[in-house]
């Protein structure tokens, strides 16, 4: 592939971008949508996000882990831990990545 | 409401004139939500910033030129399509299936393009757009916990809106352009990309408000998990159809307001 075919390809996807980010804001006219749907969608924030991070924690290679000498596992229930004590994201990141850091490089998990 | 109502932020892109532009800018940059939501983003900014760094070097360990990468962190601006698109550019795959790839991987965009609709769907086209390309998964999660009524207050939604996709934006680009410049002195085998999950693990737990909301999120994290297998990330749209469906059956059979009864 030529570096002008892999930018045309690139430019093509920041269009997908735009496409699918946009898509039902394209049209002029609202789409009607039944209230059962509307209802619904309140849902899917919280569901993209669980579907991105369960198996981002619990699986590698496609496989569900099957040992406990896993980091991620001790970074999200201390991270978790961190959440309901505090209610603070940030504080969530930094003690779920020091526990995640220190077990990686001290321990090899 | 007429497009023109839509007070001095609609005017943002309608209007070629450069000084109303400008001052439409400068509205929306003041305006109280506008720090409000860039504040708010502050701390998931530091998880969206590991990310960008890996997907960083991931485009330049993958064996895009530098050039080509710094196009595609700036251009495309999706982190799950870039990391898809990378083995194929180096495989050498037709562009209509790299496309074809990205637009699958960004499926889960077109659902929430819906709610968009019903903030911003009164905004001139181009506007609409704009918001579009700039809704990153964050951005949306964290609009969406702010104004979870779908109703439209368009002088404070707006600032909202570009505070914390401004924010994003930074946290993302910059790391990334380190990470392109930097490729082979950044540790990826420390996992540093899991502050990431992170980040999206705190905004989560920030949204488990109720019991249907754990139902729901539980059942997401069960079929994702279980749908892993599907190609293009398509197990992300299967959780979220499972977890609406999950929530929906959760209102009709066991409404919540009868079991708070004493």
């Amino acid at each position: 592939m030529s570096d002008w075919e892999i930018a045309l390809g690139i430019v093509g996807m920041g269009l997908i971008t735009v496409l699918t980010r946009g898509f039902f804001m394209i049209p002029k006219q609202e789409l009607p949508m039944p209230d059962w749907a509307k209802q619904g969608l309140r849902y899917a924030p919280l569901a993209a996000l669980a579907a991105v991070i369960a198996p981002e924690i619990v699986m590698s290679q496609g496989h569900l882990i099957d040992t406990w000498k896993d980091a991620r596992l001790y970074a999200v229930a201390v991270g978790t831990a961190y959440f309901f004590w505090k209610r603070g994201i940030l504080g969530t990141i930094i003690s779920g990545t020091v526990v995640m850091l220190s077990l990686r490089i001290g321990l090899g998990w | 409401m007429h497009p023109r109502d839509a007070g001095a932020t609609g005017a943002f892109f309608a209007s070629g004139d450069n000084r109303a532009m400008s001052s439409a800018i400068a509205a929306t940059w003041r305006h109280p939500e506008f720090k409000n939501a860039a504040r708010e983003m502050m701390g998931i900014g530091l998880g969206i910033s590991a990310w960008g760094l890996v997907t960083g070097v991931a485009m330049v360990k993958s064996g895009l030129s530098v050039w080509l990468a710094l196009l595609m962190s700036l251009v495309v601006f999706a982190g799950s399509s870039q990391l898809a698109a990378l083995p194929l550019l180096a495989s050498g795959a037709p562009l209509w299936v790299l496309w074809a790839t990205a637009f699958c991987v960004n499926l889960r965009f077109v659902i929430f393009s819906a709610q968009w609709r019903m903030y911003f769907g009164h905004l001139p086209r181009l506007q609409r757009l704009s918001v579009g390309y700039f809704a990153a998964d964050l951005n949306y999660v964290a609009f969406m916990r702010r104004f979870p009524e779908p109703k439209q207050q368009a002088g404070d939604q707006l600032p909202y809106f570009w505070g914390g996709a401004s924010w994003t934006w930074i946290s993302w680009q910059v790391p990334a352009v380190i990470g392109i410049f930097a490729a082979d002195r950044v540790p990826t085998e420390w996992g540093l990309g899991f502050a990431g999950v992170l980040a999206l693990l705190g905004l989560a737990l920030s949204l488990l408000k109720d019991r249907n909301a754990w139902v729901s999120g539980g059942v997401a994290c069960c079929a994702a998990v279980a749908a892993y297998g599907l190609p293009l990330r398509l197990n992300i749209l299967v959780a979220i159809a499972a977890a609406v469906a999950a929530g929906l059956l959760m209102e009709h059979w066991l409404p919540e307001h009868e079991e708070a009864k004493p």
